[in-house]
């Protein structure tokens, strides 16, 4: 299987940082910021790796990191330690080692994002058709037609009503608008997305569509997928493998059944028994 | 530097009334847009005595682009007579005493407009200044000036085009009818102040240097000689000029002149009928002339 992204000792740390910074503050200290000199260490020693078509879980309580681990990777937040390579077809790139130019090609070609919040991900001044053409556009598609095309067959694939791909976002239904920044995110088919606690906020059966929709997207694109989330049903359901963050460590990684069947590490086993 | 003032008339201002650090500044701030086709190059904007946001900009690069042989024309709208034209144009005449001026566009050597460019093709001895007001085009989709300028520096322009969308999905047609966003030279997109889509054209393989000068947002950019202009457009749905044809599918020919190939404006009489004219005055007199010379000829 070919590896889609490898990170390695990944830290970000908010403030001057000190040399106790890493002793004083993890799972072991109960918190995530530095007794000594008062910077918050957001994630640290993060270490990951994903494959074509997999699913890999984050999560953990808020707080943990999670989100700081795709900020970084999607270049939203500029991580303070670690490196990350993307392998895209033959080339190789080092994430952090690119200019912001080179950053924006390819968030805008080969990555994908899909935020908690829709209003994140989405311009909700302009109409959901809009907010698709803007990725096709920033990905050098410039025909009209072909945009209006692809913005529906997109739409149509989202299980959004053709009917209202020119209202504007801010007229839709929280799942609804959802849809259309998966959709958005979507619209360049990239190999790599990231979706953070997208189901959040969402009642039951609305969730449960999005995240059938996310499992069918992935087994027709192969899309590499990393998903934050604080919900062990999201987890159970989407992902292959998993890692468990707390206080900006990772405490436990390994086979998504494994570690909800038998979690190794204290807080994995009082997560686990929780969520009944 | 070489600081003359003349006291011709009691007139302790310099020629020109810019101090010539001010004229240095200016023509520093000139080359540079030169040489970076449409870029907004940042300068030092001085206070004029008239209120900023009426072609204070413009002013100071004709101020300090103009020499005592110069013939300048000053337009507004297409108009030499209108009044933001007229009060400029005494300005101009108080201030570079030997100047001297002109309504021709056949004649002048030096134009400062707003609004329009004149329909006769300019020379390439000849030079337009073009007030504007707003010179960055990326202001309608990002309010953050630090971010607009990476967005230039990278050419993102994606936004601009969201906005093109927007407008065939709702009306089905680009309903931008001034301050068309240009692309310059393959890069940078401009604000080409507010002319009417069917000045944009002419800004592409111009013979004339074409300046454009904001002065309450401190900017000068340009667009040289012989320099592409591109207005931003989708590959399949291509940019178009204003239409002039009457619900019958005919051109509208001037009320005046009768030209059937210029820019016009709409009048609207007391009795509420719709009348024609060029909206370039001296085009429009340029015309008629011919007419009588024609008509003269024949007789």
């Amino acid at each position: 299987m070919n590896q889609v992204l490898q990170v390695r000792n990944l830290g970000k740390i908010y403030g001057p940082g000190c040399p106790h910074c890493f002793e004083s503050t993890g799972p072991e200290a109960h918190t995530n910021l530095c007794p000594h000199c008062d910077s918050v260490i957001a994630i640290h020693d993060v270490s990951l790796d994903l494959h074509e078509g997999e699913i890999l879980g984050i999560m953990g309580e808020s707080g943990s990191g999670k989100s700081t681990v795709v900020k970084a990777l999607y270049f939203d937040q500029a991580p303070s330690a670690g490196e990350a390579i993307f392998f895209d077809a033959e080339k190789q790139h080092a994430l952090f080692n690119l200019n912001t130019a080179q950053q924006r090609w390819l968030r805008n070609f080969r990555f994908g994002m899909v935020y908690q919040h829709p209003h994140q991900g989405l311009n909700f001044n302009i109409t959901a058709g809009g907010n698709i053409a803007e990725r096709l556009l920033m990905s050098d598609l410039m025909d009209y037609n072909a945009i209006r095309a692809r913005a529906k067959a997109l739409l149509t694939r989202m299980e959004v009503l053709l009917s209202r791909i020119d209202d504007r976002p801010k007229n839709f239904s929280g799942g609804m608008q959802q849809r259309v920044q998966i959709a958005k995110a979507l619209a360049t088919r990239p190999p790599l997305l990231f979706l953070d606690e997208v189901t959040s906020g969402l009642d039951l059966s609305v969730q449960a569509r999005i995240l059938d929709l996310i499992l069918e997207i992935q087994q027709e694109l192969k899309t590499a997928m990393i998903v934050v989330t604080h919900d062990l049903g999201v987890i159970r359901l989407l992902t292959g493998r998993a890692i468990v963050m707390k206080y900006g460590r990772v405490i436990e990684a390994g086979l998504t059944d494994q570690i909800l069947e038998d979690p190794q590490h204290a807080y994995t086993q009082q997560l686990v028994a929780s969520a009944l | 530097m070489n600081v003359t003032a003349h006291t011709t008339a009691g007139n302790a201002y310099t020629f020109g009334f810019l101090d010539e650090y001010a004229k240095k500044e200016v023509r520093r701030a000139v080359l540079k847009a030169i040489a970076i086709p449409g870029y907004q190059v940042p300068y030092a904007s001085r206070e004029m005595p008239m209120g900023r946001g009426f072609g204070t900009g413009g002013l100071q690069l004709t101020l300090s682009l103009i020499g005592p042989d110069e013939v300048i024309k000053v337009i507004d709208q297409g108009s030499d007579d209108s009044v933001n034209a007229v009060n400029l144009r005494q300005f101009i005449e108080m201030m570079c005493p030997g100047v001297s001026t002109t309504t021709k566009t056949a004649e002048c050597t030096l134009i400062q407009s707003r609004h329009r460019i004149p329909e006769r093709p300019l020379t390439a001895a000849q030079i337009i200044v073009l007030q504007v007001p707003y010179p960055d085009p990326l202001v309608v989709v990002e309010p953050s000036e630090d971010k607009r300028k990476t967005m230039h520096g990278e050419a993102d322009y994606s936004r601009l085009l969201v906005k093109l969308y927007e407008d065939l999905v709702t009306f089905d047609e680009i309903t931008l009818s001034h301050r068309y966003p240009t692309r310059i030279n393959g890069h940078y997109i401009i604000d080409p102040s507010p002319i009417p889509r069917w000045d944009v054209p002419k800004l592409n393989d111009s013979a004339a240097l074409i300046l454009l000068g904001a002065g309450r947002e401190k900017k000068i950019y340009a667009v040289p000689p012989h320099t592409q202009a591109t207005p931003l457009a989708f590959n399949d749905v291509p940019f178009r000029v204003e239409d002039f044809r009457d619900a019958a599918g005919r051109r509208r020919a001037c009320a005046r002149c009768g030209c059937m190939n210029s820019f016009l404006d709409e009048f609207v009489s007391d009795s509420g009928d719709k009348t024609y004219q060029c909206s370039d005055s001296d085009w429009c007199d340029e015309q008629l002339l011919q007419i009588e010379r024609l008509r003269r000829k024949s007789a």
